[in-house]
């Protein structure tokens, strides 16, 4: 009794969660990539054809013969769409390397602070990951607007005579990317660094190398995977990032992510937005896949 | 050797300047008399009395708390067995899959999840509102509560649920009087991220929400888009303030059990 | 002492008032905020010597080793090393290197990197290099396991890289962190000759931080006993042992049996003391205690005698108890003897034949005694 009790709690503690992604995560996806497939239509839901089971085996088939690719043929016919897709992994990839450019001192920084002070500085870090992504891009506004709180300072201390242009450029995307996405790039970063052993260090001084070498030749390869996870989580999701540019970028702005918002709230077309994310899907699979492997080897290291 | 240099702490001083100085004048800028977000004309609060009387603003807060307290609960509950699926059964047909459908979420895009979910509902005739929008919050934040979760267990002692089951109890006794005490506080700090993440998210929700079913993050987006008002600011300190006092509650509670504890050791080893 | 000069090697330059310390330590004193973590201290090392500090955690001696290496600086007094200050000097630019304690191999290199990770900081040629490499994993019998990362070996094989790595440099001292802290008791015993064997080899001096006291007696020529940042003695292994100059040294190394008593007399060589056990101990001391002063008697278990009957040197040098407890270990067998005044006599004896007819059994009344050259007096 007690042992059919253990088997059935073990078969549950895997099947709910793994039937509930399933039907909600990834079968959606198919759904996505099924809708890419069809006509645009003006109805509710706005498609062609639509999805009936009811109609049995026969109507399925009948279905895919009318699946059509010419959603996609759409998509390579407007360079705005291949222009949007380049912009969006220009911009997420500049953004991740001036992430890491910022965060990489500070997890060094936080690695190397004594002990007692450490818990204390990685609840700072947390901390603006509780409040909300939204309230802090919207700070940016009033900051870099032409006649924001940031051209006033520079203007009263003398550093320059125009105001400047940021808001609604890529600068301001950047300084929005790299701002909200900050605390994903330093806590990897950082728990690569406070875990590794400081004698490595010390043992590469002892053979020889200053302290700068020692951290390029130890330290800092030995923080790869904590490198190699932040970039993932900041490149992967600036690709397809919307409330940044909407709100930072303006409207002249490409990138994907407002595209596919706009194409499906604007333009109420589904099958080409469905079209726009299956492709930013494809893109993104692969460093995914990467992101997922490395995660998974860190925590069966971790076991 | 001076570990702690002093371009370590520039390092740290300016990375959390850049972190909590937009924050700051934000808070400061709420209690501006003017209009002008960015101009200050003088100490007022009347910025927060007319939040009071914007309805639309407090409906949506009340959408978005509730919808918040139902998802974060129901996620922490599939994120706890889905870490428990990944730590202690290594093998099972369709690990990998299952892992993959953990991690994805964490970096996939807001737009193409919010899309999918929006695209799965319709299929299924499901209408869009409150129960379209708290499934789609479940779905994403179990995944954090997954990882939250696992990164306890990776470390759980396992040595100690063969005691309790050596000593006879089932494993759902060992599971509930054992192991769920221990890793409560990474399950309680999942509920937490689970709970803000719900009440942060905008792209998922517009996505997956229909009519009457507004939260405040899309409240205040279509403000946000109107321009910089002193009334939003109003909003944001509000909730800063709720997160940060959260905050402060939770590290008090810590520092007092972690300060009995060390009191505890220390009356343990004077006998 | 002269009679316990039965030193391992004709090897002993701290005797030879004209030999010149390679490493000598002047009033060092390292202070971590409020605490003195190595206070005042002074110490000669010679040439080819292997040099063991040995005490419990926290005495200072881990301290005192990473200021030979330049991770710390002394907060006053100074090191100098072959003639030179080494104060100022950092730890790249040092001629010692270090075996850490964690091996510090660098996980993400092979073996052989590793090893030349030290050669390539001083811009060796590549050729030599390899030389060198080669050399050493013949050396350290690891040549079949150049290619494998730190995490494909087992902890002694990781510790024979640690080895190589530090040895590679051929530096003027290697200093030694617990060297074989991490091995199991088998590997250990058989590491320490290796060890030993090596350093006659390379004709180093060898530096070595131990808590196992053991290990600091097999492999040392002398040994450094330290307690609260202080040495409290400096000897060869035999010294130490049979001469202990404190009750802390006696009590720490190995295991010893402690009368306290006063001074009854003393003259000619030979002390009297009366103890509190209720029997008077004759000592051979060339260091004569003022009458009447308190002074302990220190005794080690293998030096006392266990039987039957009254031996013929009583009352001297001799009390009854009653057998409390045996312990049988194959080579030995360890008797706890109570005596009357309810203290517990440690005394061990050899096994020297197969069996013994009429073996000493539990609760039997016996007689403890020993020679007057089996301990020595502690001054209080």
């Amino acid at each position: 009794m007690a042992k059919l009790g253990s088997a059935l709690f073990n078969r549950l503690v895997i099947i709910i969660p793994y039937a509930w992604l399933l039907f909600f995560f990834l079968i959606p996806f198919f759904i996505v990539i099924r809708i890419s497939l069809s006509e645009t239509a003006v109805a509710m839901p706005p498609y062609l054809p639509v999805f009936d089971l009811a109609s049995g085996i026969g109507g399925i088939i009948d279905n895919i013969k009318q699946f059509s690719i010419d959603n996609y043929i759409w998509l390579t016919e407007d360079a705005l769409y291949a222009k949007a897709y380049i912009s969006s992994l220009w911009i997420a990839l500049v953004s991740t390397f001036l992430t890491l450019l910022i965060a990489y001192p500070v997890a060094y920084g936080m690695a190397q602070a004594p002990n007692t002070i450490r818990p204390t500085l990685l609840m700072l870090v947390i901390l603006p990951f509780w409040t909300s992504f939204l309230i802090r891009v919207y700070a940016w506004i009033a900051i870099l607007k032409p006649e924001g709180l940031l051209n006033q300072l520079l203007l009263t201390l003398g550093v320059i005579d125009q105001p400047l242009i940021i808001l609604n450029t890529n600068w301001a995307i950047y300084i929005g990317i790299v701002y909200s996405y900050l605390p994903f790039m330093v806590l990897p970063i950082y728990s690569s660094l406070e875990k590794m052993d400081h004698s490595l260090t010390e043992a590469a001084q002892d053979l020889g190398c200053t302290p700068i070498r020692a951290f390029w030749r130890v330290t800092f390869p030995l923080s790869m995977p904590g490198v190699v996870a932040g970039c993932m989580l900041v490149f992967i999701p600036a690709v397809g990032e919307f409330v940044i540019p909407d709100l930072l970028g303006g409207s002249e702005t490409l990138m994907i992510g407002k595209t596919l918002w706009n194409e499906f709230n604007a333009n109420r077309d589904w099958p080409v937005s469905a079209a726009v994310a299956t492709i930013l899907l494809l893109i993104l699979v692969v460093p995914i896949m990467f992101f997922q492997h490395a995660q998974s080897k860190a925590d069966s290291e971790g076991r | 050797m001076q570990r702690w240099s002093r371009f370590n702490i520039a390092s740290i001083v300016i990375g959390f300047a850049f972190l909590y100085l937009p924050i700051v004048l934000l808070v400061i800028f709420s209690f501006n008399e003017s209009k002008l977000v960015t101009v200050w004309a003088g100490f007022s609060t009347k910025w927060y009395v007319q939040l009071l009387h914007n309805q639309a603003l407090l409906d949506a807060a009340w959408v978005t708390v509730r919808v918040g307290l139902i998802s974060a609960t129901v996620a922490t509950v599939l994120g706890t067995m889905a870490a428990l699926a990944m730590t202690r059964y290594t093998r099972f047909r369709g690990r990998m899959l299952f892992s993959g459908m953990i991690y994805a979420p964490l970096v996939m895009p807001e737009v193409i999840t919010g899309l999918s979910m929006l695209l799965l509902f319709v299929a299924i005739g499901f209408d869009r509102g409150f129960w379209t929008l708290t499934l789609a919050h479940i779905t994403f934040t179990m995944c954090f509560v997954a990882v939250v979760v696992q990164s306890r267990l990776l470390s759980f002692d396992r040595s100690i649920e063969e005691a309790a089951m050596d000593l006879g109890a089932t494993p759902v006794a060992t599971f509930l009087q054992v192991t769920l005490p221990v890793i409560a506080p990474a399950v309680f700090s999942g509920w937490v991220l689970a709970f803000t993440l719900s009440l942060d998210d905008l792209v998922i929700s517009s996505f997956t929400s229909g009519p009457g079913a507004t939260t405040l993050p899309m409240r205040i987006y279509s403000q946000v888009r109107l321009g910089v008002t002193p009334e939003i600011n109003a909003v944001c300190t509000i909730l800063i303030g709720i997160v940060a006092m959260g905050v402060l509650i939770a590290s008090v509670v810590s520092r007092r059990r972690e300060i009995q504890r060390v009191k505890d050791e220390q009356a343990a080893f004077a006998h | 002492m002269k009679s316990l000069g039965s030193i391992r090697r004709s090897f002993a330059p701290w005797a030879d008032p004209k030999s010149v310390p390679f490493i000598a330590v002047k009033n060092v004193t390292k202070k971590f905020g409020d605490f003195t973590a190595v206070d005042d201290l002074s110490l000669n090392i010679y040439p080819r010597e292997f040099f063991a500090l040995l005490g419990a955690s926290g005495c200072g001696k881990s301290t005192l080793l990473r200021m030979l290496a330049g991770f710390e600086q002394p907060t006053s007094g100074e090191i100098i090393l072959d003639g030179q200050s080494l104060a100022g000097i950092p730890p790249y630019k040092r001629p010692v290197n270090m075996m850490f304690q964690s091996y510090a191999l660098f996980p993400h290199m092979t073996v052989e990197n590793n090893i030349a990770f030290g050669l390539k900081q001083d811009g060796m040629p590549k050729a030599d290099i390899a030389a060198r490499v080669d050399q050493m994993l013949k050396l350290v019998k690891l040549d079949k396991f150049a290619k494998r990362k730190p995490h494909q070996l087992s902890g002694g094989q990781r510790q024979r890289v640690a080895l190589a790595r530090s040895l590679a440099k051929r530096p003027k001292v290697l200093l030694l962190d617990e060297p074989l802290g991490a091995l199991d008791k088998k590997l250990r015993e058989e590491t320490q000759f290796e060890l030993m064997d090596l350093q006659q080899e390379l004709g180093l001096t060898f530096v070595v931080v131990t808590h196992d006291q053991e290990e600091a007696m097999t492999m040392a020529d002398r040994i450094a006993v330290m307690a609260h940042g202080k040495v409290v003695q400096v000897a060869t292994p035999p010294e130490i042992y049979e001469a202990p100059n404190s009750r802390f040294v006696a009590d720490f190394i190995g295991d010893v049996n402690i009368f306290d008593g006063t001074v009854s007399s003393a003259g000619n060589g030979t002390v009297e003391i009366a103890t509190q056990s209720g029997f008077t101990v004759r000592v051979a001391s060339a260091e004569l205690p003022a009458v009447g002063a308190n002074a302990g008697f220190a005794v080690r278990p293998e030096k006392i005698r266990v039987g039957r009957d009254r031996p013929a040197c009583a009352p001297l040098n001799a009390v009854q108890g009653e057998i409390w407890d045996i312990g049988y270990l194959g080579d030995m067998t360890v008797f706890h003897v109570k005596l009357k005044d309810g203290k517990v006599i440690k005394a061990s004896s050899l096994n020297a034949v197969r069996a013994v007819e009429d073996p000493i059994g539990y609760d039997q009344e016996v007689w403890i005694s020993f020679d007057e050259n089996a301990g020595v007096v502690l001054k209080d």
